[in-house]
């Protein structure tokens, strides 16, 4: 149970529960309560790593009273983004933030509009003028450089104001969030199979990540236990979505500096992973097979066989990539202490995945928790400690040789499983709680909240990237333009997942 | 290194014909027949309304498909009483999902006439959830290596033929597809990729969406799939380039 607080206890709470860093914050999210005479709600969740559990509390708000609390930005940074979110969707004010410009809703939207209300209809088309002033530094000599939201090659959406002084990087401003669709308000009212469809397309790169978090949150509330096979499968789907990434980021960050053998071998190992999960699931990217109470359909003995060898021709052409990668002089010295996130950094804003532990943090979803069948598979997180591009990199290829090993562990696990049963009927009623797992890019977080008739009162996604994403401007400081998209591929930030 | 290099000319060459045929699993377009109350079951199932009954009669559009498979599986569950019912699948042989719409052929023409056969492409993310885009950038590793067929991706609207949008259109990316729009030389051609950019209802109505494509921009094709593959967006490609004919003999 989390503890109810006042708004003024706020911050000693957010001093008590994270612990001075100790326990990461992993998500903090508004909820409309007011239906059942509660209020406004903002919700915060802390890791206790230790306990392997989640802890938090949650601050209740009259609607006829003051919205006004202290942010705790300046005690927890990792706060910053989600109170301006809350700010957005909510209209709860964050007193002494220190940036309170819109996060999601962009200038075509009027003030005052709160789409994550109650009152507030799901298709409401309300226009109005919104200010969003992009930040800049001024100087003599210095100079801006504005790219986006259309990019000049195949990538999402989003607009960098880059303040340059000659080639160097003073300071970057993003503006994101151009591909917000409205996903969370447009699940509510639906039950969680309804929603499904919609989960699952959230993000195309992770979407065993979003729906693993999401089912996992509804069993947990409704107090199902998920058959042991599904169990399984899970956890190799997970493994297999993270193998795919991965191999692709490590093919797609040679891009960054025109390194093309890297490139074309990385394209050739990613399309022989997206025909895999095309046989496993019926589609390139792995949607379908999750449900709520376990997974749709069996990974058979012949598909099984087929992953083993996949893996085997993928793990050779990993290898081969390393070795590019390490012998290559004019790559490496791009690579090599370019776009540095600290140790310390790492900690202050919570990051999670690749982000963290190429910084040193050890902080990984699979370890921090128990789900799945991970606890049976011995795996230990692996890390570097210089935060760079070239560490970034080196933790993904770490990892996926860790991956391999699992799948094959996994596929072991599936051979001696003797029960065949892959779902369990799932009744939907009132229930709320969380989920997490860890997608290619870090922790995936959702909350979701049943009503009485079993259908979505809230649901929230803190997808990976949305913990990361202000570690990038913090990173390519110092650094010369030319480098900043090679600094943005190694931590391969999603914007559909963060922007919903 | 050499060794690495060894292994790079053992593999030969790369580069496939694009087939049509998707695995055993694939869920390519529906076919089969059911009785009129067992597709009622199947149109309810839709989480996009693509799937509309009339009689014994069903219709799927395919603009706003999302290849779910949740038609086929209320089927199989609706059919269990019914002996002999033969049902609905999913196509997986010939998996490309049918391109829609009658403006192709027109489309055609100006190409031949006006373009030569090569096409220069640019991509607009319009609020994607990236799985059209990744497919997007499949298309040019050297499995598909799309530049075979003359087909480039552009860095600028202006240098570009046609728009190739995914996604379905959020309020807060409308305007730049209207600029982009706007930035295309004539003549202008639109390609909506996708399920999203060509039906619109992958998220149903919300405060933060517009729709489809065409809600905003003059569409002249279509390509089904959530996300379509590699080989159909290419095919799509070559419809656009009036190269279809000759690639499918």
């Amino acid at each position: 149970m989390m503890t109810t607080i006042m708004p003024e206890a706020i911050l000693m709470a957010a001093e008590k529960y994270s612990a001075g860093g100790k326990h990461p914050l992993t998500a903090m999210f508004g909820r409309d309560e007011t239906a059942s005479g509660v209020g406004y709600v903002i919700y915060c969740y802390f890791e206790i790593p230790e306990d392997k559990t989640m802890d938090g509390f949650k601050v209740v708000f009259n609607p006829n009273g003051s919205l006004e609390y202290d942010s705790i930005t300046h005690i927890v940074p990792a706060a910053a983004w989600y109170e301006r979110e809350i700010k957005d969707m909510f209209g709860l004010v964050p007193k002494g933030h220190p940036d309170l410009r819109p996060l999601v809703l962009h200038e075509s939207f009027p003030e005052g509009f709160y789409p994550l209300r109650k009152d507030v209809k799901v298709n409401a088309k309300v226009r109005g003028e919104r200010q969003f002033k992009v930040r800049t530094a001024k100087g003599e000599g210095l100079f801006e450089v504005p790219v986006g939201p259309i990019h000049a090659g195949i990538i999402e959406p989003g607009h960098f104001r880059f303040s340059q002084a000659g080639e160097a990087m003073l300071q970057l401003d993003a503006k994101l969030f151009f591909t917000h669709r409205g996903i969370e308000k447009a699940v509510e009212g639906k039950t969680p199979y309804e929603a499904l469809p919609i989960v699952e397309r959230i993000c195309g790169a992770c979407s065993i990540a979003n729906t693993w978090s999401f089912c996992q949150a509804v069993e947990k509330a409704l107090n199902i236990k998920v058959p042991r096979r599904a169990e399984i499968i899970r956890t190799l789907l997970m493994e297999l979505e993270r193998i795919a990434n991965h191999t692709g980021d490590i093919g797609n960050i040679p891009a960054g500096v025109g390194f093309n053998p890297a490139i074309s071998l990385g394209g050739r190992l990613k399309e022989k992973l997206m025909r895999l999960s095309e046989a496993v699931a019926g589609n390139r990217f792995l949607r379908g097979m999750i449900i709520t109470g376990g997974v749709s359909m069996d990974i058979t003995q012949e598909l099984r066989e087929r992953i083993h060898n996949v893996m085997d021709e993928v793990a050779d052409g990993v290898e081969d990539m390393a070795t590019m990668f390490r012998e290559q002089e004019n790559f490496q010295n791009r690579v090599q202490t370019t776009g540095i996130v600290r140790n310390q950094t790492a900690v202050d804003l919570a990051l999670v995945g690749v982000g963290a532990r190429a910084s040193g943090y050890e902080h990984d979803s699979r370890s921090d928790f128990s789900y799945g069948v991970y606890d049976e598979l011995d795996f230990k997180p692996y890390t570097k400690t210089m935060g760079d591009v070239a560490a970034r990199l080196l933790v993904r290829i770490g990892e996926l040789s860790a991956s391999f090993e699992m799948v094959d562990k996994l596929i072991e696990l599936l051979n001696n499983c003797d029960s065949q049963e892959l779902f369990v009927p799932v009744a939907y009623a009132e229930g709320a709680s969380w989920g997490i797992s860890e997608s290619a890019r870090g922790s995936n977080f959702q909350y979701v909240a049943l009503d009485s008739e079993g259908r979505i009162d809230r649901l929230f996604v803190r997808s990976a990237s949305y913990a990361n994403w202000p570690a990038l401007p913090i990173a390519v400081q110092g650094d010369i333009i030319p480098d900043f998209p090679l600094i943005n591929k190694s931590f391969e930030l999603c914007y559909a997942c963060i922007d919903r | 290194m050499f060794k690495v290099l060894e292994r790079i000319f053992k593999d030969k060459l790369a580069t496939e014909q694009i087939s049509l045929a998707g695995s055993d699993r694939f869920r390519g377009p529906v076919e089969g027949s059911a009785s009129g109350e067992v597709l009622k079951a199947c149109a309810a199932a839709c989480p996009v309304q693509a799937f509309s009954v009339q009689g014994e009669e069903y219709r799927v559009d395919y603009k706003k498909c999302l290849f779910c498979g949740r038609c086929v599986e209320a089927c199989a569950k609706a059919a269990v009483d019914e002996a002999a019912e033969a049902g609905l699948k999913h196509k997986h042989e010939d998996a490309l999902p049918v391109l829609v719409e009658a403006g192709q052929e027109v489309l055609q023409e100006v190409l031949k006439v006006k373009l030569g056969r090569s096409l220069h492409v640019r991509h607009l993310d319009a609020g994607s959830c990236n799985a059209c885009d990744f497919e997007m950038g499949a298309m040019s590793n050297p499995i598909y290596d799309l530049h075979r067929y003359g087909v480039h991706f552009v860095a600028s609207p202006r240098h570009a033929d046609m728009l190739m949008v995914t996604g379905v259109v959020t309020r807060n990316l409308e305007q730049a597809l209207k600029m982009s729009y706007e930035a295309l030389p004539e003549p202008k051609l639109v390609m909506a990729c996708g399920a999203c950019a060509a039906g619109g209802e992958t998220y149903g109505d919300t405060y933060a969406v517009v729709g489809a494509a065409d809600k905003v921009v003059p569409v002249d094709l279509y390509v089904p799939g959530c996300p379509p593959r590699p080989s159909a967006m290419i095919m799509a490609l070559l419809a656009a380039a009036d190269m279809l004919k000759e690639k499918m003999k």
